[in-house]
C-alpha cells in the first residue's frame, strides 16, 4: 500500500460521490457514479485485493452502470434535487 | 503520536465514515428515487472499503504464492504470512459486491414499475397522487 496513491484516490472518491449526488441530470449522475466505481476498483487493486478489484470493475462499474442507464432511458432524465 | 499521524495512519477508516454518511444522507434526504439508489450503492461500497482495509498489512504483496509449497521447501525458502495481505475479508466482500448489484437491480426494476404506474419518480409527487387516489 502506497499512502500517497491512497490519499489521491480517496480524495477523488469523495469528490465523485458528492458530484454524483448533486447533479440534477440523472444521466450525468450515472456516469459520475461509474467513475466512482472505477476509482473504488483502483483503490482495491492498490490495497492488494486483486480479486475484489476485477469483480468491482466487471460487476460494479459495468453491470450496475448499465442498469442505471437503462432505467434512466425507460423513465425520465430530469431530477428535482 | 501527533494529530496528522493519527489521521494519515487511519485515513481509510476516516474516508469510510465520510462515504457512509454521504450515502445515508442521500438515502434519507434525496427526493428522486434513482438518487436514493445511488446513495444506497455508495453506502454499500463504503462498508466494503472498511472490510478490505482490515486485510491490509504494511509492505505486503497480493495473496498469491509464486511457487508451490513443496518447491519452496526444496529450495529452503520460508513462506511468511506477513508478506501477504489477508485474503479472508477479500473473499467475504466478493459476495457483498454481487449482493449489492442484485439489490440495485431489484430497486431499479421497482422504480421502472412505479414510473409506469404513476408517471413520475419523485417521491412527493408519488405521495400526492396516492393521497388524491388516482394511479
Amino acid at each position: 500500500m502506497i499512502w500517497q496513491f491512497d490519499l489521491i484516490i480517496l480524495g477523488l472518491l469523495i469528490v465523485a460521490a458528492v458530484l454524483s449526488l448533486r447533479s440534477t441530470d440523472l444521466l450525468s449522475a450515472t456516469m459520475i457514479f461509474g467513475v466512482y466505481s472505477f476509482l473504488m476498483c483502483l483503490l482495491w487493486a492498490e490495497m492488494a485485493a486483486v480479486d475484489v478489484a476485477f469483480t468491482e470493475a466487471a460487476v460494479g462499474a459495468g453491470a450496475s452502470t448499465m442498469f442505471l442507464v437503462s432505467t434512466v432511458y425507460n423513465t425520465t432524465r430530469k431530477s428535482s434535487d | 503520536m501527533t494529530v496528522t499521524e493519527f489521521i494519515v495512519s487511519r485515513l481509510n477508516y476516516w474516508i469510510y465514515i465520510i462515504l457512509m454518511m454521504i450515502g445515508l444522507f442521500a438515502m434519507i434526504s434525496k427526493k428522486n428515487l434513482i438518487k436514493k439508489l445511488i446513495g444506497m450503492s455508495i453506502f454499500q461500497t463504503a462498508i466494503i472499503l472498511f472490510y478490505v482495509s482490515l486485510g491490509v498489512k504494511e509492505g505486503s504483496n497480493i495473496p498469491i504464492l509464486e511457487h508451490s509449497v513443496s518447491h519452496a521447501a526444496e529450495h529452503g525458502e520460508i513462506i511468511r504470512a506477513e508478506d501477504y495481505a489477508n485474503p479472508l475479508p477479500h473473499v467475504l466482500m466478493l459476495t457483498a459486491i454481487v449482493v449489492g448489484v442484485a439489490t440495485l437491480g431489484v430497486g431499479l426494476a421497482i422504480v421502472q414499475k412505479i414510473h409506469k404506474e404513476f408517471g413520475t419518480i419523485e417521491e412527493p409527487e408519488i405521495l400526492a397522487k396516492i393521497e388524491s387516489g388516482d394511479g
